[in-house]
């Protein structure tokens, strides 16, 4: 793990701002939808900023080069931490954010491909992300291109058993162009993943389909920038899996690990409060 | 494969798949597979019976048969038309239409992506084995999706000239519906003329006291019915109406008018089908006929070898015939 440079030092601390920044407009944007998905959007903040501000190959003022890098969300439900991202990279104009859930608007709670420059496939039916995935690293391969498809998915969508259908294939057609994020948070809508519907083992399930699989802390952004520079090659034959080990409505001390905080509204205080734990936050 | 003398009720699945003709799909596909690199196809696990491996002999870095998994198929597909390919799909109707559904309509056609499927062995095809085989509800449920093109193609050749049209100029999910492919052809292939347009009704025949109009396999055996019925001196208009969705309301608004009255007729339930379609156009015109859908009436098929079952659900040429006499002398 050579590559932790200085520089990287100095991507270290921006990645930080920047998953900053997407946790106070996920709360600026939900309280003009009133009600919204922090917790989900928290717990993969640090997973977005790395992924736009490092990892990811695109291109904000050509968003359909056909070489880019690919993002989809299994987890759509997390799209309002991804927007201000995607205006802040030069998708589109931040101010079109304002119209987040307003009649019309491009910006819903889950992603439209359509609407919305820099999404790469419209989500919000868990358990379809994976499949996508498969979808393009074949197109990928049918074409000679380089390029990565990362999905990223919630541990409640483990439940889904498409999830397993495209597990099954990615590690059959040897995609190893591929790559799954798991938002290991551990809640669902209606409580703790463990208890309402067990998926555990996690790891052991992705070996089992022939994946490569690696460990992290999904909020330490040195651990994930060195995932993704350390994956393996792009023609490996092995589709990889990351399973992030995160914390739902990670930085803001009231709604860490609650369930309550998949979908919900925060009143002023509690806004005032949020904001304040967030920007004291490291 | 040898060519084998076979009854007609036969299942076994390399005769099947030689009396299978009118599957020509994957054939399609193969010749235009060379020009046209964008063309990739996937089936799970019924490549063989639905004909698409005969695109995949040809280009097994294209084609990808994913197992018994067809949502993660339908799903896969929209992600390859994301990356700029025109996806096929195929297997059977009761696994994609009804199957997938929820998959066609979010992955497929809320996104409004080049994803084909081809639904094969619909209707009462698959016959004695039985409702989890049929698919009579395919129509209703891909009919309601925002985006998306239903079409019945008549036979091989439609369905041929209709995958080529939307491979070379159609944008957006196509639904296609087709038998289990050994069925009687209606129309001559010709190299030299295009038969069947998406979006434009057939009509095969003229007649001036009723209209038949049919999708699939029962256009050949509406254009039966119409023999029988010119003996019996109702002279009957064949519509050939292989696109659903959009119809083609113009030929329908003629029909009625010039004919009074209107059979439709399908391999699938009456609710949502064909029939329903028809019946939007008609009601919402303010032109008055007389008018009767013909198809599954709310009801799932007995169990039964298809060549009877056809007759027992009157979707033979003499069945529509009757059903067509009592309707029009009512």
């Amino acid at each position: 793990m050579t590559k932790t440079s200085s520089v990287a030092q100095n991507t270290i601390e921006l990645i930080k701002e920047k998953a900053k920044m997407s946790r106070l407009e996920t709360i600026r944007l939900i309280s003009l939808a009133k009600s919204g998905h922090y917790g989900s959007s928290f717990s993969s903040s640090e997973i977005f900023a790395t992924l736009y501000y490092h990892t990811l190959n695109y291109d904000s003022k050509n968003p359909s080069w056909k070489s880019r890098d690919r993002f989809v969300m299994g987890k759509g439900h997390s799209a309002v931490g991804v927007y201000p991202i995607l205006a802040d990279v030069g998708f589109f104009p931040k101010e079109d954010l304002d119209t987040y859930t307003q009649l019309g608007s491009p910006f819903g709670d889950h992603p439209d491909m359509n609407k919305i420059k820099g999404v790469d496939f419209s989500s919000g039916s868990i358990g379809h992300g994976l499949s996508v995935g498969v979808g393009m690293s074949l197109g990928a391969r049918v074409d000679n291109e380089k390029y990565r498809t990362y999905i990223l998915m919630g541990d409640g969508e483990l439940q889904e058993g498409q999830v397993w259908e495209a597990a099954m294939s990615a590690g059959n057609f040897k995609l190893g162009n591929l790559v799954a994020i798991i938002d290991n948070n551990k809640v669902t809508v209606d409580g703790n993943t463990e208890e309402l519907m067990n998926i555990n083992p996690i790891r052991e399930k992705w070996e089992s389909f022939g994946w490569n699989v690696v460990d992290v802390d999904g909020h330490d952004v040195e651990e994930l920038i060195k995932t993704f520079e350390n994956l393996p090659a792009v023609d490996s034959e092995k589709p990889t899996a990351i399973i992030c080990d995160t914390v739902a409505g990670k930085g803001v001390s009231f709604m860490e690990h609650g369930y309550e905080w998949h979908v919900a509204n925060l009143g002023e205080d509690d806004i005032k409060r949020a904001i304040e734990e967030i920007e004291g936050g490291n | 494969m040898n060519t084998t003398t076979f009854h007609k009720d036969t299942w076994e699945l390399y005769k099947s798949l030689e009396m299978s003709k009118q599957l020509t799909a994957g054939e399609t596909l193969a010749k235009l597979g060379k020009n046209h690199p964008e063309i990739v196809a996937m089936s799970s696990d019924l490549s063989k019976p639905t004909r698409l491996w005969d695109f995949g002999k040809e280009f097994p870095e294209r084609f990808f048969n994913f197992g018994l998994a067809e949502k993660n198929m339908v799903t896969a597909a929209a992600g390859l038309a994301s990356t700029g390919k025109t996806a096929f799909v195929s297997t059977y109707a009761s696994f994609l239409g009804v199957l997938a559904a929820e998959n066609i309509r979010t992955a497929v056609a809320y996104p409004n992506l080049n994803v084909r499927l081809i639904g094969t062995h619909t209707g009462i095809a698959m016959g004695f084995y039985g409702t989890s085989h049929h698919a009579t509800e395919d129509i209703s449920i891909t009919r309601a999706m925002a985006n998306m093109t239903v079409i019945s193609p008549a036979d091989g050749a439609a369905l041929a000239e209709l995958i080529e049209e939307s491979v070379k100029t159609y944008d957006g999910p196509i639904y296609f519906r087709v038998s289990r492919g050994r069925e009687e052809p209606v129309y001559k292939r010709d190299a030299e003329k295009v038969q069947n347009k998406i979006g434009k009704a057939n009509t095969l025949r003229n007649g001036s006291d009723l209209t038949i109009i049919a999708c699939g396999i029962e256009v050949n055996e509406a254009l039966k019915a119409a023999d029988e019925l010119q003996e019996q001196g109702i002279s009957t208009r064949v519509m050939d109406m292989h696109t659903i969705k959009p119809m083609d309301t113009k030929a329908v608004l003629q029909a009625a008018e010039e004919t009074g009255a209107v059979l439709t007729v399908e391999e699938h339930n009456v609710q949502g089908g064909l029939g329903s379609a028809v019946a939007e156009v008609l009601l919402e015109s303010g032109i008055s006929c007389k008018f009767k859908r013909h198809g599954f009436y709310d009801e799932y098929s007995l169990i039964g070898k298809p060549y009877y079952l056809y007759q027992h659900y009157k979707l033979d040429g003499a069945g529509i015939a009757s059903v067509a006499n009592e309707f029009i002398n009512k």
